[in-house]
């Protein structure tokens, strides 16, 4: 008998029968109180989503709708543009070490992280320029990492992979395929127990969900019910292997759905509708609905990395998904809708422009963390126990 | 003072601990209910809450970083594993999280997590159950890695390890858990530091260096060699990331000689560090090569096999016989 055997046998001194008749009854209560729990989260969430909705569809003015989606277009047009210096500044061997751009994706960060408050918690990939700058650390912060300058967010140390800004509740920049999931699950299980109505964010791709971390995650998360979402970042590639030949099964957010948590598609190309998907897996998250899983179908118009040479694709393909670059979708629902015009994406460019000129400037002008530095921050001051 | 096994020891401390901190955690797979497979955690459950002492369920890698998110935000979470081998699983999140993060975030959060391991072999357990692993843990910078040889140890160290702000690797000889000593778990403070190594028995010819399951082996060797009027030193290392190097070479420096014990492999074990920091600070001290005893190159063995497989008295005083001779 293995020892987990014996262990589990030294626990049980009733008759299997007995065991399981409560083994049966501990289930149907857990799931009770999990369809409770639930159906008030969604009944909150409800009330929270009507206000958001009629907020957004108030008429243009102070915080109304074209403001919004002008804000919006902005972050997305400042994530695309960053990363297009990143491109230069890379080719000029001024950012070393690897690249991992979003472009194309732009509306999942922008969206999702629309639907947060700053006191929600944020874990994240190695393609996190668009979560960082999104979750609202600055280009010249950012910048400064990306060129390895003591005035980056993680001291120069961390570079494009392992952005990090605890102040800001960004917890990483995770180079490791789903390595972030179980830290997320602990800020949110650390949030329940606190009784903070806050909500942690996970974005990982889906090439994470075939790794063992995300399923224990996603089972620790549903069965305890954190207060978790799970923002799956679905760009048809895991580096260089096709969805298909990736998962057997592939519909993800129907996998994600067999552990017992809400999880629906959302088209990541238009970022209003990420954002309102968002909003409603936020505030049902937020109202004690336990984990909700958004997998946000997009799709990246750069390789995998600067490295790659993006053989896995046909051009074809790339092309069509660019008809429906989120900058687009949303630059011409605006130009429909709301009277924008090509002045008014001029000045969002050359604004965006100046905002991305000084952050390099700037970062340029940092100097490095000293060498010697190195060996700091590798373990805390000793604190003196009993 | 009472008799305390380790076992116990190591239940009063985490017993004291919750009682200490209201944000210290039990978490890992059946430590509630049930105590624990070595029922190291018993009543722990009953007395502190469901909420404090954590049944997970069968996910290492989940446990370990869910312990960090806890630990990010405030927590100090005590995570048992409740084999040795099974932590492998969550190595992904030892060696590249909780090791990590520290220095990631600039020292901006941090990271009091303890993994207790029960770890080596001597109980029949077979593979997968009876692993030495020191070695992979503390060749990662970012985590502590102690093991205590006695209860006394045992309690102290692990208040410690506790307390202590980054995260630390706190190996159980579970062959040693049920060895039973005096302990005053009331006492004003630890006996030692954390990280301090201990002179464990005085002597004169030759040291020998051992931490966890094989300090009992050297102490017994050391008292039949005296029979034979040899004059054995032993240094209980009791934390191996970081090293108390000094204590090492005081020792060696007085006595010349130097054998390392360790049940894990020799190949690539910490034998091979502590022999070439010795060998570079001691040199025109040392009498003889420093010599290593410690597991052959394989998988662990059967049960049947195992008392042949360990580092035992005989090959201790073998090598100390070489020693001499050199």
């Amino acid at each position: 008998m293995s020892p987990r055997r014996a262990a589990a046998a030294a626990a049980g001194v009733r008759g299997a029968a007995g065991v399981r008749d409560e083994a049966v009854q501990v289930h149907e209560r857990a799931a009770r109180g999990r369809t409770v729990q639930r159906e008030q989260g969604v009944q909150r969430e409800q009330a929270v989503q009507e206000q958001a909705v009629q907020e957004r569809a108030a008429p243009d003015g102070g915080g109304g709708r074209a403001a919004h989606r002008r804000d919006l277009l902005r972050r997305m047009l400042l994530v695309r543009r960053f990363e297009e210096r990143c491109v230069e500044l890379y080719s000029a061997g001024e950012v070393r070490g690897f690249v991992h751009l979003c472009i194309g994706e732009e509306a999942v960060p922008v969206g999702v992280l629309e639907a947060l408050t700053s006191d929600d918690a944020v874990v994240s990939t190695y393609r996190e320029h668009g979560h960082a700058l999104a979750r609202g650390i600055p280009a010249e912060s950012v910048m400064a990492e990306m060129l390895g300058r003591v005035t980056g967010c993680s001291r120069g140390r961390g570079g494009s992979m392992h952005l990090f800004d605890a102040s800001r509740r960004f917890y990483g920049g995770h180079a490791i395929v789903a390595g972030g999931l179980p830290v997320a699950a602990g800020l949110a299980l650390a949030d329940r127990m606190r009784g903070d109505e806050r909500v942690t964010c996970c974005f990982f791709g889906d090439g994470a969900m075939a790794e063992g971390e995300f399923h224990e995650t996603a089972n620790l998360a549903a069965l305890w019910g954190l207060p978790l979402v799970l923002a799956c970042e679905n760009n048809l590639y895991a580096m260089g292997t096709p969805l298909a030949r990736e998962h057997a099964v592939t519909d993800l957010a129907l996998r994600a759905a067999s552990y017992g948590m809400a999880a629906w598609p959302v088209d990541g190309m238009d970022v209003l509708a990420v954002e309102k998907a968002a909003r409603r897996a936020a505030g049902a998250v937020r109202a004690g609905g336990g984990p909700h899983f958004l997998e946000l179908r997009t799709y990246r118009f750069r390789a995998h990395s600067m490295y790659d040479p993006d053989r896995y694709r046909e051009r074809s393909e790339i092309e069509r998904w660019k008809a429906r670059d989120p900058l687009r979708v949303l630059g011409d629902r605006m130009r429909a809708e709301d009277g924008f015009g090509d002045e008014d994406l001029d000045a969002l460019e050359r604004d965006v422009a100046a905002e991305l000129d000084r952050a390099v400037e700037r970062a340029r002008a940092a100097g490095e963390e000293p060498v010697e530095d190195l060996l700091r921050f590798v373990t805390g001051p000793p604190r003196e126990g009993p | 003072m009472s008799s305390f096994t380790m076992v116990k020891a190591l239940n009063e401390a985490l017993r004291k601990e919750l009682e200490a901190d209201p944000k210290t955690l039990v978490m890992g797979e059946d430590v509630g209910r049930l105590g624990g497979v070595f029922r190291v955690t018993d009543g722990l459950h009953k007395d502190f809450g469901e909420d404090r002492v954590i049944d997970t369920p069968l996910a290492e890698s989940g446990i370990v970083g869910t312990a960090i998110g806890l630990a990010l935000r405030g927590y100090r979470p005590v995570v048992e594993i409740q084999f040795d081998g099974f932590v492998y699983p969550a190595f992904d999140q030892i060696v590249s999280q909780l090791a990590k993060m520290h220095a990631r975030a600039l020292g901006h959060v941090k990271l009091p997590v303890t993994v207790r391991i029960p770890y080596a072999g001597g109980i029949g357990a077979v593979e997968h159950h009876s692993e030495s692993h020191e070695a992979y843990f503390a060749h990662t910078a970012g985590l502590k890695v102690v093991t205590p040889s006695n209860p006394v140890d045992a309690y102290w160290m692990l208040r410690q390890a506790v307390r202590c702000d980054d995260p630390v690797i706190f190996l159980e000889p579970k062959r040693r858990y049920w060895d039973k000593a005096e302990l005053d778990p009331n006492a004003a403070g630890a006996p030692s530091r954390l990280h301090d190594a201990r002179v464990a028995r005085e002597g004169r010819d030759a040291t020998l260096i051992a931490y966890g399951p094989m300090v009992k082996v050297c102490l017994d060797a050391a008292a039949a060699a005296e029979e034979d009027g040899r004059s054995l030193e032993v240094v209980d290392l009791r934390s191996l990331s970081p090293l108390d190097f000094d204590t090492v070479t005081a020792s060696v420096q007085r006595t010349g000689r130097a054998v390392v014990v360790h049940e894990a492999p020799v190949f690539m074990g910490m034998g091979a560090e502590l022999a070439a920091r010795i060998t570079e600070r001691c040199f025109y001290a040392l009498e003889a090569p420093v010599l290593r005893v410690g597991g052959y190159f394989a998988p662990y063995p059967p049960s049947r096999v195992e008392e042949t497989f360990l580092p035992d008295l005989d090959r201790v005083l073998d090598a100390v016989d070489r020693s001499l001779a050199f």
